[in-house]
């Protein structure tokens, strides 16, 4: 997932060429509506101009065509509106924060926007056990925040974390650069109170707020990912975990991606358990940070590819050893070519500004296509070199950037501007290729809208198939979430 | 030209600075610490002198506990040649003066002839920014505070230029002199792994302070540490006239 949240505006672009037709079956929204919702909501819960913000998306590539954004307060209003959307026919896109990359949080055509802005009340946590129990349309930095004056933090870190919700966290399953140490939020998710899209506005409070319940099929972790497809979820229960009192961080230079390989294999190894971060960059990436936003790296000499290391602990002296000993091998073993070691909180900071403005400095070039796939690692570089030899001069740059520790590569690809060629050459080969060497196409940002043209890829169709009957049971009428993922 | 730098292990200044229940100081153990910034741009103009062929030897300096020597380490790292460790307790370190810092200098420059000592304009922790200026007046050497640019200034002179209020002040130093660090002087280096590993075998001398024979005794009490007051959350008025009405009785705007 990205770090931060440029505030720019790309031009728009139709990756998923054709958008589905509009689903006649569904009811267009009248002014009985309107004043329905009201009656559940009162005045203020209702929201008819200025809605701009709540139909596109924060990248500009997506924009739909609602005429109505919904604030309930509780998860009662939740119910309320899902029951009368589900027997009228109206079609509902939820929303948290509206930072997806894929544009699933936005309508597509005139669904109704239920925001989740105002269920943000709710705030329990036990400082014993780790665990946390909150309304679902908290800011992922304010939860922050809050358990940092209890000495914990939340088990995932974002660039959208000043914008995204806990609530849409849980139904995109956000990754993030705390991933291989923390694991996943299926790590974490413990319960949730959700509303189904069913003639009842049906509530539900599945799991538990205890660590270690095995009842029953585990029925929360099935809405993490689930992009607002199956339900609304109003509450969540989930651990976080201590807060590091120690972090280190140190950038590398390396000459092969075989030997970015072995530094990954080495400092799982020798850091373990304080082993945070480990992010990736590739010359190009460099070479477009310091010409697009003149920041220059840390390393004196320019390296074909860096390596960023971080650890998180509660002992410095500890930390320190750990880090130390690691560097020492990585150079006895010339693993690297050369190497940072953060001295100061500064030093750590520009390192960090190079990953987190990686995303941004792309865009300077004019156009920029991006990808979000996973790859086992024997693969994960070669797709970089196949795509250079693919796309030749019609690309500006083929970048690499990601979560190496966890597989994930950001390969990016700018032009000058949008070109239909350089489309063509790319699309759906990327994917097949990716599908074709194990890989995902979507490794955290999910399918949305961007994605559902190559949904089926790596996907057996039963899979597929079990989606949709899932689907229905949850939302028998369909009015959830339409024209996307599923 | 033989240049000694003042180097102070501080709590590092993106450390959210907690005060001890008792009142007593702030709390320092278990937080993260590192080269006092204003110490590191001292550090890089001498290193820099030196491969400008200005100076020949540039010695780290800390006065401080056990762990400053991780300090020295850096600076090391980041070109120091050789480092002195002039030791004290944690608990002598936390009590320590400006004028006890340069006491100890004073006696360092003297038993190993130094032609000049940069130091930062202030260590980030107290502020003080006493000590090169008492050091200069300990020494009789001429000073050269809040440097921002240094250069040769010719027949045993070092040109320094410093920023003031309104514009730049220029000055010509004799050596030996002691030179301050303003922010702007230059941007310090990274510590990078080879030289990491490479400063792990230069001198680190430790000196006991008692070998100095400096009396370290406090000339001043700390009575009192307390945090800022905190400031009170703001409210929200319904209209224009709601908010003329709250001035007026606030007394900021005349009824």
């Amino acid at each position: 997932m990205l770090k931060i949240l440029p505030k720019i505006r790309r031009p728009v672009r139709c990756l998923s060429a054709v958008v589905a037709a509009r689903n006649e079956g569904f009811a267009k929204v009248m002014q009985s509506d309107l004043l329905a919702f009201e009656n559940f909501l009162g005045k203020d819960g209702v929201q008819k101009d200025d809605i701009s913000n709540h139909i596109t998306d924060w990248t500009g590539q997506f924009k739909g065509h609602g005429s109505v954004v919904l604030y309930p307060k509780s998860t009662e209003e939740v119910s309320a509106i899902l029951a009368y959307c589900s027997r009228n026919k109206i079609a509902v896109v939820p929303q948290g924060g509206n930072t997806g990359l894929v544009g699933g949080s936005i309508p597509v055509h005139d669904e109704v926007v239920l925001s989740m802005n105002k269920i943000n009340k709710q705030f329990s946590f036990d400082d014993t056990m780790g665990i946390l129990q909150c309304d679902a349309g908290f800011i992922l930095e304010e939860l922050d925040n809050k358990l940092a004056k209890l000495g914990y933090m939340m088990p995932f870190d974002l660039g959208a974390k000043g914008s995204c919700q806990i609530g849409g966290n849980v139904a995109t399953c956000a990754g993030g650069i705390r991933l291989i140490r923390y694991g996943s939020l299926h790590a974490h998710l413990l319960g949730l109170t959700v509303v189904l899209p069913d003639e009842q506005g049906s509530v539900l409070h599945l799991g538990s707020s205890i660590r270690k319940d095995n009842t029953s099929l585990h029925t929360p972790h099935l809405f993490l990912g689930s992009e607002g497809q199956l339900g609304v979820i109003t509450s969540v229960t989930m651990t976080a975990v201590p807060k590091p009192r120690s972090v280190q961080s140190a950038m590398l230079g390396v000459e092969s991606f075989k030997k970015c390989c072995e530094v990954l294999k080495l400092a799982k190894s020798s850091l373990s358990e304080v082993i945070s971060s480990f992010e990736f960059l590739d010359a190009d990436i460099m070479e477009c940070l310091k010409s697009n936003l003149d920041l220059h790296p840390v390393l004196s000499k320019s390296t074909p590819f860096s390596i960023l290391v971080e650890t998180s602990g509660s002992n410095e002296d500890h930390d320190m050893e750990k880090m130390s000993a690691f560097l020492d091998e990585c150079l006895s073993k010339n693993l690297i070519l050369d190497g940072v070691l953060a001295g100061s909180s500064a030093d750590a900071a520009n390192m960090w500004k190079l990953r987190e403005s990686a995303p941004l400095a792309v865009t300077r070039d004019g156009y920029v296509y991006k990808h979000d796939v996973s790859l086992p690692l024997e693969n994960y570089y070669e797709l970089t070199n196949v795509m250079k030899a693919r796309c030749g001069d019609l690309a500006k740059r083929v970048v690499t950037y990601g979560h190496l520790g966890d597989g994930n590569t950001h390969l990016n690809i700018t032009a000058g501007k949008r070109c239909e060629e350089l489309e063509e050459l790319m699309y759906p080969f990327l994917y097949e290729w990716v599908v074709a060497h194990g890989g995902s196409i979507s490794a955290e940002h999910g399918i949305g809208q961007l994605k559902l043209p190559y949904s089926n890829l790596g996907k057996e169709s039963e899979e597929r198939l079990l989606t949709k009957k899932l689907k229905n049971i949850f939302d028998p009428n369909g009015i959830l979430n339409p024209y996307k993922m599923i | 030209m033989k240049i000694l730098v003042g180097v102070k292990r501080v709590v590092d200044y993106a450390v959210k600075i907690r005060v001890k229940p008792d009142r007593s100081g702030v709390v320092t153990e278990g937080v993260q610490h590192s080269m006092n910034p204003f110490d590191e741009i001292a550090l890089e103009e001498a290193v820099k002198l030196k491969e400008k062929k200005l100076a020949t030897e540039v010695v780290a300096f800390s006065l401080g506990g056990p762990k400053s020597a991780e300090v020295l380490r850096t600076a090391l790292a980041k070109g120091a040649d050789k480092a002195i460790h002039v030791q004290v307790s944690d608990d002598e370190a936390g009590k320590l003066e400006s004028f006890h810092v340069a006491k100890t200098l004073q006696k360092i420059v003297e038993q190993e002839k130094f032609d000049a000592v940069f130091l930062g304009k202030q260590a980030i922790d107290d502020d003080s920014s006493q000590t090169a200026p008492i050091l200069a007046g300990l020494l009789d050497w001429p000073q050269a505070l809040y440097a921002s640019k240094v250069e040769e200034g010719g027949s045993g002179h070092m040109k320094v230029t410093r920023e003031i209020d309104g514009g730049l002040d220029t000055i010509k130093v004799k050596v030996p002199f002691v030179l301050s660090a303003d922010l702007r002087l230059n941007e310090p280096r990274y510590a990078t792994l080879p030289n990491i590993m490479k400063a792990k075998k230069k001198p680190l001398k430790n000196i006991p302070i008692k070998d100095l024979g400096v009396d370290i005794t406090p000339q001043t009490e700390t009575v009192e540490v307390t945090e800022p007051p905190v400031r009170k959350a703001g409210g929200f008025v319904e209209d224009v006239s709601a908010l003329v009405a709250k001035l007026k009785e606030k007394g900021f705007v005349k009824a």
